[in-house]
């Protein structure tokens, strides 16, 4: 024998009945042995089951919670996306889907709403990390300002929807400084500049947070690295793109995942500003939903449920898979 | 003076100015082809150039951070700017209101789109009301019991949700976190799926579910589904994952049962993480717009967050108070959580 034990060989005598030199055996009548064996084996069995059922038992409430009221459903929202409609349960196949994608308010809601996401997501993400850098380059006061920048996360969108009407509605206080000033009269909800209203709210809303994402990834960068790479003679532009950037892109990615789905969610505030039939522009997906709602159209519904389904499945799939490469990246 | 040389120098200086010192590589080369008083000028002029640079440096230092403190400054107004405004016009008397915000709301979404007309009266931006009155709290909670009302639901909507949730979440991310087998890593990732599926998808299925249950338009039907939302288990997942195992190992060899485990070591170890999770959970459904309008279909049983979507024109007077009293309960949560809330957020991010 070697360094290391040699089981195959072990276990062949074993087989034979042979006791080797060094390995204390449990007992010397082989046939008792192996019952032994059987035994351990069995305990380990009921040990793993143990296992198991202790480790179920912490996660049954939820799990049969969550199989109730999503995944159950999920499945009959499958179903139904099939089905002719509720009372007539006869399969069409994908005739509801065709339905759905050729459905113009379908189609300009998602056109919508993946518009708002493209220009919603950067700007959340480019400007959230540049007031990071700029409250971490030893600004006084940093973590007043984190503070008083985190504050409009808690504010419920429905207590200051008023002043986004006073100040960006027709007779407004906005078109009270543009007009006189530029003689240039916007009704700003009902107009192609109606997103930009609205992602001003968003961004509002979302940069404090994005922000202390940030400033935590910014505070975990190894100083070290830095100051090896200050020693190597690699200017502020250099440190930044170079170093920093590279620590930072698995957070970058984590907030444009989070920026992503709040984005997805803008339906609040659009219906908190406008109502449910807003202009044109402000026409989200959840807005088709709700008015489809009325019409009780289940089928149209489940099979316009399944293909965002899908759409998002893919999108956070593809975020997630770009992620672990970066994170593989990182930790090289 | 040649090329080679003034290039060392200026690599040097570079140096200098970040204070790392490196031997160059002939130091006295230069000064060599000196003489002793082109040397002694040498020097002087150095000396005077660097003390002037130094004072630009600092000079340019403070502009900057000046600069940055103006950025930040302005971003902190920004900011607080809706708060504050909603705040002090609460104080606002009624007719004040009307007077000079009336006009808002002739041209918002209950009328018709081509409607609207300019008037060129806009409202004047005032931040301090011209009489101070408490008016407005008084007719919302003493004349309006609606008001009350909508604020009760949201309380009763909220409050069931945000405990059961983190009840729940800390049961089941436990597992997740301790019993990592293939089986248990793909329903965590179906779990992560549900968590990130946005209302547009999740609303269809609970409204069936509601329907096949006979609970639409009660609590029950936004409360449920609520409970057993995934977001809290992602998080607190990520966080019990990084108790130390030798926690754990070590209570296991003094003979602890994993139920003692639970509630004395991986409960206390994420103490932070579940405030900032209750808080962000809280601000969440005190916020929630879309499941009410859709699966409660009585105006009795909406909450406040809807109701102040259809404040019109007539109960304006109103509307400032009614926002700020809503604003309050969400603003002394952050107040007390504030830490927690930042570390829980903090942590969130960072692997």
């Amino acid at each position: 024998m070697g360094k290391y034990r040699d089981f195959t060989e072990e276990n062949a005598n074993e087989k034979a009945g042979k006791i080797i030199a060094g390995i204390e055996p449990v007992t010397e009548d082989p046939s008792i042995r192996k019952k032994m064996l059987l035994k351990k084996k069995r305990l380990h069995r009921v040990r793993k089951f143990k296992e198991w059922l202790t480790f179920s038992g912490f996660l049954v409430p939820s799990l049969a919670g969550v199989t109730m009221f999503f995944f159950w459903p999920l499945f009959m929202l499958l179903q139904t996306s099939f089905q002719k409609s509720s009372s007539n349960t006869d399969f069409i196949g994908f005739r509801n889907y065709e339905r759905v994608l050729h459905n113009e308010a379908f189609k300009s809601a998602s056109l919508n709403t993946l518009e708002f996401a493209a220009k919603a997501v950067p700007l959340a993400v480019v400007l959230a990390l540049l007031l990071a850098i700029l409250l971490n380059s030893g600004l006084p006061g940093k973590s007043v300002f984190r503070s008083i920048l985190l504050n409009p996360m808690m504010v419920p969108v429905a207590s200051v929807v008023l002043i986004w009407q006073v100040f960006f509605s027709f007779n407004g206080v906005v078109n009270g400084w543009t007009g006189p000033l530029f003689g240039w009269v916007e009704d700003w909800l009902k107009s192609d500049y109606s997103q930009g209203v609205v992602l001003i709210l968003f961004l509002w809303k979302n940069l404090g947070y994005n922000m202390v994402l940030f400033l935590a990834a910014l505070n975990n960068i190894p100083n070290e690295i830095l100051e090896s790479a200050m020693i190597d003679g690699a200017g502020s532009f250099k440190r930044f793109f170079k170093i920093k950037m590279h620590y930072l892109s698995p957070t970058i990615f984590f907030v444009a995942i989070m920026s992503l789905i709040s984005s997805f969610k803008i339906f609040r505030e659009v219906y908190l500003l406008s109502g449910d039939y807003p202009y044109e522009k402000l026409y989200m997906l959840q807005n088709f939903m709700n008015n489809a709602f009325t019409h009780l159209d289940y089928s149209k519904l489940s099979a316009g449920a399944m293909v965002m389904l899908v759409v998002m499945v893919f999108i956070v799939g593809v975020l997630f898979f770009a992620e672990s490469r970066f994170d593989r990246d990182v930790e090289d | 003076m040649d090329n080679e040389l003034k290039k060392q120098r200026r690599l040097a200086a570079t140096k200098a100015r970040r204070n790392i010192y490196i031997e160059t590589t002939h130091p006295d080369s230069f000064f060599e082809s000196m003489s002793e008083a082109e040397r002694e000028a040498f020097f002087k002029k150095e000396r005077k150039r660097s003390k002037k640079a130094i004072r630009r440096r600092k000079v340019n230092h403070s502009i900057l951070v000046t600069l940055g403190l103006i950025i930040a400054g302005i971003a902190a107004v920004l900011a607080l700017i809706p708060i504050f405004y909603t705040f002090l016009n609460s104080f606002m008397s009624s007719a004040e209101i009307q007077d000079n915000y009336g006009v808002v709301f002739q041209s918002l979404s209950g009328h018709a789109k081509n409607g609207a007309k300019y008037m060129t009266k806009t409202p004047v931006l005032r931040m301090v009301p011209q009489r101070v009155t408490i008016e407005q709290y008084k007719s919302l909670l003493f004349m309006s019991p609606t008001y009350l009302l909508k604020f009760w639901n949201s309380i009763i909507l909220v409050v069931p949700i945000v405990a059961g949730q983190m009840i729940l979440a800390c049961l089941a991310s436990y597992s997740f976190a301790r019993y990592r087998k293939k089986r248990r890593e793909v329903l965590f990732f179906a779990y992560i799926i549900l968590m990130l599926m946005p209302f547009q998808v999740t609303l269809v299925p609970n409204y069936m579910i509601a329907d096949k249950l006979h609970i639409l338009n009660t609590f029950w039907a936004i409360i449920l589904p609520g409970v057993f939302s995934t977001f809290a288990i992602f998080l607190l997942t990520k966080y019990m994952r990084q108790i130390p195992s030798a926690y754990i190992e070590a209570a296991k060899l003094d003979g602890a049962s994993e139920w003692q485990i639970f509630t004395r070591i991986a409960i206390p170890a994420c103490k932070s993480a579940i405030f900032a999770l209750t808080i962000l959970l809280f601000i969440d459904y005190w916020n929630m717009v879309e499941q009410p309008i859709v699966l409660l279909k009585d105006a009795d049983k909406q909450p406040l967050s809807v109701f102040l979507s259809q404040i019109n024109e007539k109960e304006i007077g109103i509307a400032f108070a009614a926002s700020a009293l809503y604003m309050i309960p969400p603003l002394l949560i952050f107040l007390r959580g504030e830490e927690y809330l930042v570390e829980g957020i903090s942590r969130s991010g960072v692997k």
